[in-house]
């Protein structure tokens, strides 16, 4: 399996603070790999500058490369690109104040697509995919925040489905959901990997043991160890992996 | 320690402030009475369907015809020149505003536009009288005092009501509607027509109702700049002069006696009647989105 | 790959123009304002001269000077009615009532009833009213009474705004002492909402200095040729003497518009400034 995703000596600077340091990694196709650590290690900050939306943050200065199919992200790909290629899904559920269908055709709709039949086939698709096109088939017109949190947390799985991405990054998707959504949503991203690359912000570390092939720990900007999950969870190399996978902190 | 004598204060003032606070509901209620007291005799003397649906104004004549049609529909077209105008460099301005603007330049253009609201209707009419009629006569036909003049002076008055409040209710939308929309690879430009100012909508539509109610009510602006005259329904047009109905009472209201002078009145019932329900459509908008 | 790359460009350039527009209708709206404020400034300020705003009115003055005095006599006696019932009425609202009571709700739904009345139907009012009924005849105190009432909604919703951004804890100190309910309005609360009241009264002044709908009919559109404290003379102000030199068609009258115009300009420029000065306070509170 080929590296999707290359990170390469990568610093990030929220203004005077530096929020990642020194940052390596390669991420491999159809897997899923997580990030873990403590609140503010800077997990979500590198998440969310595989897709660049920390650019429509003021005063953000990145140093390094971040690489996608050997493209360099940040130099030579423009964002609205990449967005399209890299989909993301929110920590608390954002739909649109929209019809069900017209927030899963916004994306396809924003990327070109007018005829209304190929519309109407990828927000089927796309809620096939994320497992809801049972729960909503009968009630597209309606308001997607009409739904419970859960549903609508899966609804925007499907729009992030909808503009055919090659990677999902997920900013700790079932942290505001209860329990059964919450396990819904994990069958669903083990069953979609083969077909994505996914990458997932965890608090929860159980959640990183039931569904990911490796996983990251960060501290205070850094990766104190990277690798497959079994074997951090295990036999972890670092003390302080051990130490926070223990819980004798964070 | 509350003393007999302090509590005794405390209900006496609790019961001024309250009725203070009833004198609106009593202004409301004298206004009320007095206009519809002097204006629905005059009303139910002409005849209802002749007050309203006859074009015919001309209470000199004998017989004597009373009719506001002609008043109601140059009311209707000033009222819609102005928001055709005025809405959309409006709503583009409010996005401008809340979505593009940088903060130096804010620091200019939002108090630009608190200093257009605070411009009095007589400076607005004045304008008119002297700029606008002037551009209209030369670059049209006409004499330039028209629909057309009333309208762009009236979209220029309800620049400020369309913008600022179009303008708070794109900054409330919710900042993670935008960021789905960014997530999903759409650019700014999207982002903000496509899903905030959609997200604003009934923010967007008090702004033009509460625009409708200031044009509709306009009085010596358009006084100035519509030509007055009171035109048959098929002569209307949009280069030739026009009277509302608020026009119609400021004109004749210092010659009128007996039932003219009631019609006036009743002119200006029609108006107020016309006002509360376009408040009440308001209200209504807010309470649906409120449940939204 | 090539639709999608020409797709791209598309968009790019439909973005760029909704920008440019944005941008467009910004800048268009500012030059609005400065046309409008020149326009009359230009023409206005050079004919502004001691004897047209001192001087005795007659066909050669024109004087502004009556209209001036009748115009701040409106203000002070209109603001004197009005403030004190209008603030009563905001401590009322923002202090006392319970929530969800159907008396206040009438309340709320009077003040914006009042709130949205076109100035020449408050005019026909007092005409009616005032000047008829009551028999105060076309006078400056039919046009007090009539601007009082036009201006309660702008006393009522300032001072309330600057009453509920009092901060809570003020209020349980003073309650948490042992003062009572009225003390607590009267020596803590008053006084700190008190810049975001004056911004409302200073916001009911520009309204009162540019009103003419509602006065036409009510003080009328009489000039005095030396200015007079007479509550009961019928008197222009210095809008409606505006709105009648620009309507008598002579050279010298619509100069003297354009003065009078200038001078109004002037006094909403004041106000504004004013304002926003005070609403900053409050702001500050917050």
């Amino acid at each position: 399996m080929t590296d999707k995703i290359k990170i390469e000596n990568v610093d990030l600077y929220y203004g005077e603070f530096q929020a990642l340091k020194n940052v390596n990694m390669k991420i491999k196709e159809n897997e899923i790999t997580a990030f873990i650590g403590p609140s503010g290690c800077g997990k979500s900050t590198l998440l969310k500058s595989l897709n660049r939306m920390n650019d429509l943050i003021e005063g953000v200065k990145i140093t390094g490369k971040m690489l996608l199919d050997d493209v360099d992200i940040y130099k030579n790909m423009d964002a609205t690109v990449l967005r399209r290629r890299v989909g993301m899904v929110f920590q608390k559920p954002n739909p649109f104040p929209m019809s069900i269908y017209e927030n899963v055709a916004y994306g396809p709709k924003t990327h070109g697509v007018k005829n209304k039949a190929k519309l109407d086939e990828i927000v089927e698709q796309s809620l096939r995919s994320a497992a809801m096109w049972d729960e909503v088939k009968d009630r597209l017109k309606k308001s997607a925040l009409g739904l419970s949190g859960g549903q609508q947390q899966r609804i925007c799985i499907a729009r992030a489905f909808s503009v055919n991405p090659e990677v999902i990054l997920l900013d700790e998707p079932t942290s505001a959901l209860d329990p059964i959504s919450t396990m819904k949503i994990e069958d669903l991203l083990i069953e979609i990997k083969k077909d994505y690359t996914i990458v997932i912000v965890t608090h929860n570390m159980q959640q990183a043991t039931r569904i990911s092939d490796k996983t990251a720990f960060f501290l205070h900007g850094e990766i104190v160890e990277f690798d497959e999950t079994e074997k951090l969870f295990s036999m972890p190399k670092n003390k302080k992996t051990e130490d926070y996978i223990t819980g004798r902190f964070g | 320690m509350q003393t007999r004598h302090s509590n005794i204060n405390e209900i006496i003032m609790q019961a001024i402030f309250f009725l203070s606070a009833l004198i609106s509901v009593i202004a409301v209620l004298a206004i009320c009475l007095f206009l519809f007291m002097r204006g629905i005799p005059a009303i139910s003397e002409i005849g209802f369907m002749d007050f309203i649906f006859n074009e015919k104004w001309a209470p000199t004549n004998t017989p004597a015809s009373y009719g506001i049609l002609s008043m109601i529909v140059g009311s209707v077209y000033v009222t819609a020149g102005a928001i055709v105008i005025g809405v959309p460099i409006g709503l583009m301005c409010a996005i401008f505003l809340a979505e593009f603007c940088p903060d130096n330049v804010y620091k200019v253009v939002k108090p630009a536009v608190n200093l257009l609201a605070g411009i009095p209707s007589i400076i607005y009419g004045f304008f008119g009288m002297e700029a606008i009629v002037p551009l209209v006569r030369e670059n049209f036909r006409g004499n330039g005092y028209s629909i057309l003049s009333s309208a762009i002076i009236l979209g220029i008055m309800i620049l400020p009501t369309i913008i600022s409040i179009s303008e708070s209710s794109i900054r409330a939308v919710p900042e993670n509607y935008a960021e789905g929309s960014y997530g999903l690879g759409a650019t700014k430009e999207e982002t903000v027509f496509k899903v905030i100012v959609p997200a604003a909508k009934s923010g967007v539509l008090t702004s033009i109702i509460l625009g409708i109610g200031r044009a509709v009510g306009e009085t010596m602006a358009v006084v100035m700049v519509a030509g007055n005259s009171v035109m048959p329904l098929d002569q209307i047009g949009i280069l030739k002069p026009i009277r509302t109905l608020t026009t119609n009472i400021v004109t004749e209201m210092s010659y009128a006696s007996g039932l003219h002078e009631s019609a006036l009145i009743s002119t200006g019932v029609v108006l107020f009647v016309f006002i509360i329900m376009l408040n009440t459509s308001l209200s209504l908008i807010k309470s649906k989105a409120q449940r939204n | 790959m090539d639709r999608s790359i020409n797709n791209l460009q598309q968009r790019k350039v439909k973005a760029l123009l909704l920008k440019f527009f944005v941008w467009f209708c910004g800048i268009l709206t500012v030059g609005i304002l400065i046309y409008i404020l020149l326009f009359i400034l230009l023409k206005g300020i050079p004919k502004i001269n001691l004897v047209f705003l001192l001087g005795e009115y007659n066909s050669e003055t024109l004087s502004a000077f009556s209209s001036i005095v009748a115009t701040i006599q409106m203000i002070v006696l209109s603001l004197l009615i009005s403030v004190p019932i209008g603030v009563f009425c905001a401590i009322y609202l923002a202090e006392y009532a319970k929530r969800g009571n159907k008396a206040v709700k009438v309340i709320r739904l009077a003040i914006d009833t009042l709130a949205g009345i076109p100035s020449i139907v408050y005019g026909l009012f007092g005409m009616i009213f005032f000047v008829n009924i009551l028999g105060f005849r076309a006078s400056v105190l039919s046009g007090i009474c009539t601007i009082s009432i036009m201006i309660l909604p702008v006393i009522i919703s300032s001072s309330e705004e600057a009453i509920k951004s009092v901060p809570d804890t003020y209020r349980e100190g003073s309650l948490g002492i042992g003062a009572t309910r009225l003390r607590t309005v009267f020596r803590i609360v008053l006084p700190t909402a008190t810049p975001g009241i004056l911004a409302g009264i200073i916001l009911a002044i520009g309204r009162i200095v540019g009103e003419t709908a509602a006065l036409i009919f009510t003080s009328g559109t009489n000039v005095l040729k030396n200015p007079s404290l007479n509550l009961f003379a019928s008197q222009r102000t210095l809008a409606i003497h505006m709105y009648m030199l620009a309507g008598e068609g002579l050279p010298h009258s619509r100069d003297m518009a354009f003065a009078t115009g200038a001078i109004l300009i002037i006094v909403v420029f004041l106000v504004n400034y004013a304002t926003t000065k005070f609403a900053g306070r409050i702001g500050r509170l917050q």
